[in-house]
């Protein structure tokens, strides 16, 4: 099974990226090989929509779990239509919230928020 | 003659001075663009009220003939579409109605069609024609609307039109200005009304637009926004006086100056002025 995480840096010491939609990677790690792949996020730097390209990549990703500390409500459709579930993050690096994950200690991510549309300041 | 009445912000008084000044222009077309809260209606209460809805084309996407080679979706600069299992999902709100997608598509898959987004209310109030546009709910961009409502009074031959535009100094805030012969720029005398002040005389000096400046709420004695025009060499073509009784009147959704003698001098002379600039502007434009 294949995880998505949005990360600041290309490195397996990075942590999770506050952001979903402007994440620069994307972290996918196989749980059966145990292999780490980094996606770079095209919509980091999108005008628009970038919640919506940046669900896309991962969808592309054939990830079947998103771990993520926020979602908007765009993305969150998304992710939703392709049946990618969603666990929310918890501080500290990627590596760790994959093993929070695995021994079952993320919960789901239920808070969608209305999205930035325009307004993120980061 | 189209004059523009804009600010930086809401709440400065761009309704005030833009019903008042139609109202003592004799004919007047008055053309709220203010379309996420129109109120310019709540003052001229028009009659024989007409609506036309205005619309924008978003794609429709045809499943049986989409082959999901994806193109539309990568295409898509405003991230729109999204290929979702064996679905191209549309964001319609998202969407920007550029057409790109259908007419990429190697299926011919998309056709438009069209979505709802606002409408143009026409009536008459007295000596004033009064149109008003209004955004759905949930709509992103004003931009649309506003270009129907100037297209409507473009076929309407009055000589005098005022345009009540949204506050800040936005997309829609330019489309509105677009055809503009003259800017107004409302302002209250604070440092935060300079500051918005500021960001209007900003766009209406990239727009190359005649302009000058009305300060609202005006109490003897705070000087700042009087010394940032002095500054800027603006125009102030009128003040309009912190009282008592125009705020009254005012909420009440009086025209004051329909009732009020003092109010409707001063918007005769604001209005004269106004007409004064402008064609002197035009002169010296021509002369050039």
């Amino acid at each position: 099974m294949k995880i998505a995480i949005p990360v600041d840096s290309n490195n397996e010491n990075t942590d999770v990226c506050v952001s979903f939609g402007r994440a620069p990677y994307f972290l996918i790690h196989d749980t059966e090989t145990k292999t780490n792949e980094f996606v770079t996020n095209e919509a980091a730097n999108a005008q628009g929509g970038a919640g919506i390209k940046a669900a896309q990549t991962v969808v592309d990703s054939k990830a079947e779990v998103l771990l993520t500390p926020r979602c908007g409500e765009n993305a969150a459709e998304v992710i939703n239509g392709a049946n990618i579930k969603l666990y929310k993050t918890q501080k500290g690096s990627a590596m760790s919230n994959i093993e929070a994950f695995s021994n079952n200690n993320l919960p789901e991510l239920k808070e969608i928020h209305a999205g930035m549309h325009g307004h993120n300041a980061g | 003659m189209r004059i523009a009445v804009l600010s930086g912000k809401g709440g400065t008084g761009k309704t005030l001075v833009s019903v008042n000044l139609a109202s003592v222009a004799g004919s007047a077309v008055y053309v709220d663009c203010d379309i996420e809260e129109p109120n310019g209606h709540l003052f001229f209460k028009p009659q024989n009220t007409t609506e036309k809805v205005i619309s924008r084309l978003i794609p429709e996407i045809d499943e049986d003939r989409c082959d999901l080679c994806r193109k539309c979706v990568d295409f898509c600069k405003f991230n729109a579409l999204a290929l979702i299992g064996n679905k191209i999902k549309l964001f319609d709100k998202i969407c920007h109605s550029c057409g790109g997608c259908k007419i990429l598509c190697p299926q011919n898959a998309i056709t438009e069609k069209e979505k709802r987004i606002g409408k143009v209310i026409s009536g008459v109030s007295e000596n004033v024609q009064v149109e008003t546009g209004m955004i759905e709910i949930g709509e992103s961009s004003g931009v649309p609307i506003i270009s129907a409502l100037l297209a409507e009074i473009t076929q309407k031959g009055v000589d005098t039109v005022l345009m009540d535009c949204p506050p800040g100094s936005a997309c829609s805030v330019m489309e509105s200005i677009k055809e503009a012969d003259y800017c107004v720029l409302v302002a209250e005398p604070t440092l935060f009304g300079v500051h918005n002040l500021n960001m209007v005389y900003e766009l209406v000096k990239i727009f190359k637009k005649p302009h000058g400046v009305i300060l609202n709420k005006c109490v003897e004695g705070i000087d700042i926004a009087e010394d940032y025009c002095k500054e800027k060499q603006l125009k102030v073509i009128s003040r309009i006086p912190f009282d008592k009784e125009l705020g009254k009147l005012n909420s009440d959704g009086e025209i004051v100056s329909r009732i009020n003698g003092q109010y409707k001098a001063l918007f005769v002379a604001a209005l004269k002025s106004i007409t004064e600039e402008a064609s002197h502007e035009t002169a010296s434009d021509s002369k050039r």
